[in-house]
């Protein structure tokens, strides 16, 4: 099959300023083929994405469609060369206030040779054709609004596919669809691989995988770090090639704890999903590892009560915990630092001192009014104890760099002692040596309380915690003791399947 | 610092301080306290409302419908007080009463009913603008007016209810301060105290900055949307007793310039010490200027038509400081 591939790249690259995001990937594509793109956050498949379709423009390489070169300076060119894709964001890829027909021929709406009237009867006939091409079962006549997430989905692709492509791109097309729609979905992209269409397919889910996968491409750091296109496909391979270790650092000494902090039974957040219990000990750094979408937020948003569970109970340090706010939840002694700081952490009208005190407002007023002096010592005393670079407590957050605007999430939650302390990808955005900085003093002030990490990168797992277990399907289906890890073991937890003997 | 962040943080108290040494100049009699006295009691009942839409501003927020609230509070004063003959005391319990139900109204549509916060607003001020003239069938109320069935309206407006639009404080010249100043000055110093120095003003400048990161910080931060417009209320309906108390009736035409110059005042305020944000101090200063500028050209024999122009030219010029130049008005 190496001879024919419809769409080759070779040697790509892509910088933002100083920052090498791609560093030179290779890539093919065959007709009829469904090729799986993997890598974690940050791994540049979005990139890599958007300067195919023409979004970004390739800083260095080549692309070649059908033996011709293709370097599309917009999206509209990637499309009419025949490399459609359909984003991530469904957002992007329908109109919804028009009707499901004219969403079908939307393209056709504009440009050169078009007439200017608005022929609501063509548009339908259009519409037709190209929803019984790809058997699409939707009303024409219904709003795209209307419709659930998977029928928007479908009509987005539809849309996509109305311009027969010779490459189809399918950016996490499954991340917001349940397992029944999926399967529609599936049944389409099948259905696409018949008619000879050459497949990218990015996914974090590995039940997609294992489904549609006729070759496994893995990323990571800006390269591809692994090919697997030999039956059966190794998928633990796959895994590990995505997030395995890149550095081997320093084993950590992993402690054991004695008194429970924290103790979780039957916990249930995700429909179907299997329970969860687990304790979390006194002194105990434990983290959570497991690919993107398996539940890892919705457990860290459920413990800090902002998310209900669907059935199970909580007890900390002895009592009922059943937190139905997160102001309950740091009334109880439960911290979280929330994942995406940007969206979630930082208040941009606020220097580093107001953001610092945010949560611990309460505790640091008298009446209701400000003890501003002792705002400001502990913010010094915070940027003190995580080094936090920066010329005074009342920098702007935005003059910070991205490690030190972690760091500063962080020190807000460490400002005061918390009994179960939860950080949600602590690490993404972050570099090395802040990512250091933050383990370190994770673990240096681990006594007194119990710390609760999820990530997605293994690494960040084995530098930090004592106690890593695996979550897979919204529960959790493996635990190690971070000592002698079996690493083939964990990366088959983390890639959802039982054991291969030949992995 | 650089200059350029001189001129964005002391720009427009530069230029108010120019304004006012120009007029000083230029214009005879216009620096001495009755002048003084004038320009603060002429924007003493916008200031009041432009303060109150602050406390939306710093949610996120906007309140559209403080104008109506304030007149709607003029009419129900005139209305308790002429048409149900009751004392003053009751007609400012109602009339804030009113207000703190139209900010509770407000924030349930917008925090509940996810009505977006200036479509939630307008509506409220239509809904307000039909309501107030509805009890009297669209006529003004004064003493002696005759109602729909055909009665006459005998009460009047309290002396004490009169006293808040007439009543003149000594301050080293005798009769000189207006109490429609006093309070301006007193519910600017304390709203800017509970924005500045307590924990409720700071988790609201949190909200409006990041809503889900207040939200993880344990904040209620429905409950201090509901509140700011519970403010935006309550002040909106001083500002229409005040209103009342110097009009001397429930006039259905006046209060019709309130809600613009208002809201003008609290977006100029953006732009003073380069703060860049909402805030009480800024809209106080915002509202004063247009107070000395006004009072400057009416002094110098500017025709009164030109004044709206005059505003929507200082606004824009402030808006340019904010957004543009200090680069901070975004998120």
């Amino acid at each position: 099959m190496v001879g024919n591939a419809v769409f080759r790249v070779e040697g790509l690259r892509k910088s933002f300023g100083r920052n090498e995001v791609l560093g030179g990937i290779s890539l093919e594509l065959h007709s009829g083929e469904v090729t799986v793109l993997m890598g974690a956050n940050g791994a540049g498949k979005s990139t890599l994405v958007k300067i195919i379709s023409g979004v970004y423009e390739c800083g260095g390489g080549t692309m070649t469609l059908a033996d011709q070169d293709f370097a599309p300076n917009t999206p509209a060119e990637a499309i009419r060369a025949g490399v459609v894709t359909v984003h991530q964001n469904i957002i992007d890829g329908v109109v919804a206030d028009l009707d499901v027909a004219t969403n079908l021929t939307l393209d056709r709406l504009s440009g050169k040779g078009v007439p200017t009237l608005f022929n609501p009867a063509r548009v339908r006939r259009e519409a037709k054709a190209v929803a019984d091409r790809m058997g699409l079962a939707i009303d024409l006549k219904a709003r795209v609004n209307d419709l659930s997430l998977a029928d928007r989905q479908m009509v987005a692709i539809a849309r996509a596919l109305a311009h027969q492509p010779k490459v189809l791109i399918l950016d996490e097309p499954t991340s917001s669809l349940s397992s029944a729609e999926a399967d529609r979905l599936f049944a389409l992209v099948d259905r696409l691989r018949e008619q000879g269409v050459a497949i990218l397919y990015i996914s974090h889910r590995m039940s997609d995988i294992r489904r549609l996968a006729d070759r496994i491409v893995s990323m990571r750091d800006g390269i591809i770090s692994g090919v697997f296109d030999t039956k059966p496909l190794d998928y633990e391979g796959a895994v590990n090639a995505m997030l395995g270790r890149k550095i081997h650092l320093d084993q950590i000494v992993a402690r054991s704890s004695a008194k429970p902090v924290l103790t979780v039974e039957g916990l249930r957040f995700g429909h179907g999903a299997r329970p969860i219990s687990l304790t979390l000990g006194d002194g105990e750094v434990v983290a959570i590892t497991g690919l993107v979408g398996v539940g890892k937020t919705a457990f860290a948003e459920t413990l800090f009560g902002v998310r209900k569970p669907l059935a199970g109970t909580m007890t900390m340090n002895g009592k009922p915990y059943a937190p139905r706010s997160a102001g309950d939840a740091i009334a109880a002694g439960v911290f979280l630092v929330a994942k995406d700081r940007a969206t979630s952490g930082i208040v941009g009208g606020f220097n580093i001192e107001r953001n610092v005190s945010l949560p611990f407002l309460k505790r640091m007023s008298n009446l209701g009014v400000l003890k501003r002096r002792l705002e400001r010592a502990t913010a010094r005393r915070q940027i003190e104890e995580l080094s936090i670079v920066c010329r005074s407590e009342k920098d702007e957050m935005s003059a910070l760099s991205g490690g030190n605007q972690q760091k500063v999430m962080v020190a807000r939650w460490m400002a005061q002692n918390a009994a179960l302390f939860i950080l949600d990808e602590p690490f993404q955005g972050v570099d090395i040596s802040a990512r250091r900085d933050i383990a370190a003093k994770l673990r240096a002030s681990a006594n007194g309380r119990a710390t609760l990490l999820f990530v997605t990168e293994l690494d960040e797992a084995l530098e930090t915690a004592d106690r890593i277990l695996v979550m897979s399907e919204h529960t959790i289906v493996g635990e190690h003791r971070n000592a002698e890890v079996d690493l083939d073991r964990l990366l088959a937890e983390v890639a959802g399947g039982p054991l291969h003997s030949a992995a | 610092m650089t200059l350029r962040d001189y001129a964005i943080r002391y720009g427009f108290i530069v230029l108010l301080f120019g304004l006012v040494a120009y007029f000083a100049i230029a214009a005879d009699g216009f620096v001495s306290p009755q002048s003084a006295v004038f320009i603060f009691q002429s924007v003493a009942i916008t200031g009041v409302l432009a303060l109150g839409v602050t406390a939306t501003l710093v949610v996120g927020g906007f309140d559209l419908s403080i104008g109506s609230v304030a007149t709607s509070a003029m009419m129900a004063a005139a209305y308790v007080m002429v048409v149900l003959e009751q004392n003053a005391v009751v007609a400012v319990v109602v009339c804030l009463l009113i207000g703190a139900i139209v900010g509770l109204i407000n924030g349930w549509l917008i925090v509940y009913m996810r009505v977006p916060d200036l479509l939630a607003t307008l509506g409220m001020m239509f809904l307000l603008v039909g309501l107030q003239r509805i009890p009297t069938e669209g006529r003004s109320i004064a003493t002696g007016m005759t109602m729909p069935d055909g009665s006459v309206a005998n009460g009047k407006f309290g002396d004490a209810f009169l006293a808040l639009g007439r009543h003149r404080f000594d301050f080293f010249i005798p009769n000189l301060i207006p109490v429609s100043v006093v309070v301006l000055l007193v519910l600017a110093v304390l709203i800017w105290f509970f924005l500045e120095y307590t924990r409720f003003g700071r988790m609201m400048y949190a909200v409006g900055s990041n809503e889900r990161a207040a939200e993880l910080a344990g904040a209620p931060v429905k409950a201090y949307k509901i509140w700011a417009y519970v403010i935006s209320g309550v002040f909106a309906s001083i500002g229409g007793i005040l209103l009342a108390a110097r009009l001397g009736r429930g006039d259905i035409a006046s209060g019709n310039n309130l809600l613009l110059d208002a809201v003008a005042a609290a977006l100029i305020g953006y732009a003073v010490l380069g703060a860049a944000k909402p805030n009480a101090f800024g809209t106080a200063v915002g509202a004063l200027f247009v107070g000395i500028l006004l009072q400057g050209l009416t002094m110098m024999n500017a025709p009164y038509y030109t004044q709206d122009f005059v505003k929507g030219v200082v606004l824009v010029v402030a808006l340019v400081f904010t957004f543009a130049l200090s680069g901070r008005g975004r998120g």
